[in-house]
């Protein structure tokens, strides 16, 4: 079956795995929407990039915390409704757990897990009527394995991970499939002033990933090839977790 | 705009909704159950969004758990009007 008339979305992408993603994702041949929050030139940048290599890249502002802008990012426009969501949008503000206040609890799990259900809660109904749609989560290795220092962010991303295996098996019967990466240390300004020295000598590889590894196994989760996965997590963390 | 709510055009539209769906229009009544029509709960959540396309009437999760028939659906709708 052909792939129905539609766009990609993809959350946080004006950089990091977020950009990466969408230019990956345009390559495959889907309009991409760039979303930002704040980073209005780091997505310009992106979209030109889609553009310079002939794919269709619309750039859209909303910061996901934000019910009303998540809705509004997931309206049809004239590039179609969305059939394949990327719910990569996310922060960490890390601290010892008996250290976390409230507002660094609340945030995390707002932008983290919360904006990922509203997504694909406006995403599904389009996808059902279309008999197909592409969720890919991104989540962490940290959802998987302990990482002091972390405990909201580990608690949004493991909460992704039971959020994704739920709604995989809610819509299968759809065509739609949902599925989750979990990243290990990638080069990102998420992990600025993480990365380096003694750290990535406990990776296997002996390395940080990149946003464009990360990206290519999002673009294979969201292809037409990738029908039968759904409800799995794809670790990318140069053998961290194995 | 959306459509009045008059009973005869919740059932035009709800009928023509599950017709879209895969039932066989010969099957639809108002006494048929969405067990034997072969409505599941994904089918009923797209048949509440045709309902509030053209209604405007919202129906949620816990509105439609108990419902059996056609007539019921129906019948749900032009309440949830008034």
């Amino acid at each position: 079956m052909a792939r129905p008339e539609g766009c990609a979305l993809v959350t946080g992408s004006s950089r990091g795995i977020g950009a990466a993603t969408a230019v990956a994702l345009a390559g495959d041949g889907w309009p991409v929407r760039v979303n930002y929050r704040s980073d209005e030139d780091g997505a310009r940048e992106v979209a030109a990039k889609i553009e310079a290599q002939g794919g269709s890249a619309t750039v859209v502002q909303g910061d996901v915390a934000d019910p009303a802008a998540v809705k509004s990012l997931l309206e049809p426009g004239e590039d179609g409704p969305v059939l394949c969501l990327v719910n990569n949008a996310g922060l960490r503000l890390d601290g010892l757990s008996p250290q976390i206040e409230d507002e660094q609890w609340q945030r995390v799990i707002d932008v983290n897990l919360s904006a990922t259900f509203r997504a694909t809660r406006e995403a599904l109904t389009p996808m059902l009527r279309a008999r197909f749609g592409r969720i890919v989560n991104v989540a962490s290795v940290v959802g998987l394995h302990a990482n002091a220092g972390q405990a909201n962010y580990a608690a949004s991303k493991a909460g992704v991970i039971g959020f994704t295996k739920t709604v995989a098996v809610e819509v299968a019967r759809r065509g739609i499939t949902v599925n989750a990466v979990a990243p290990g240390l990638i080069e990102t300004a998420l992990t600025e002033g993480i990365v380096g020295g003694e750290l990535e000598k406990g990776i296997p590889a002996r390395r940080v990933g990149s946003p464009e590894e990360v990206a290519a196994c999002i673009r294979f989760l969201a292809s037409e090839e990738a029908s039968y996965v759904t409800g799995t997590t794809l670790t990318v963390d140069g053998g961290l977790s194995a | 705009m959306p459509t009045d709510v008059s009973t005869d055009n919740v059932e035009k539209v709800i009928y023509d909704g599950l017709v879209e769906l895969g039932t066989e229009r010969d099957e639809l009544s108002r006494e048929a159950t969405l067990e034997d029509l072969d409505i599941d709960s994904l089918d009923l959540v797209e048949l509440a969004q045709i309902v509030e396309d053209e209604f405007g009437v919202e129906l949620k999760g816990d509105d439609v758990k108990d419902v059996k028939t056609v007539g019921e659906v129906i019948d749900l709708v032009v309440s949830k009007a008034g």
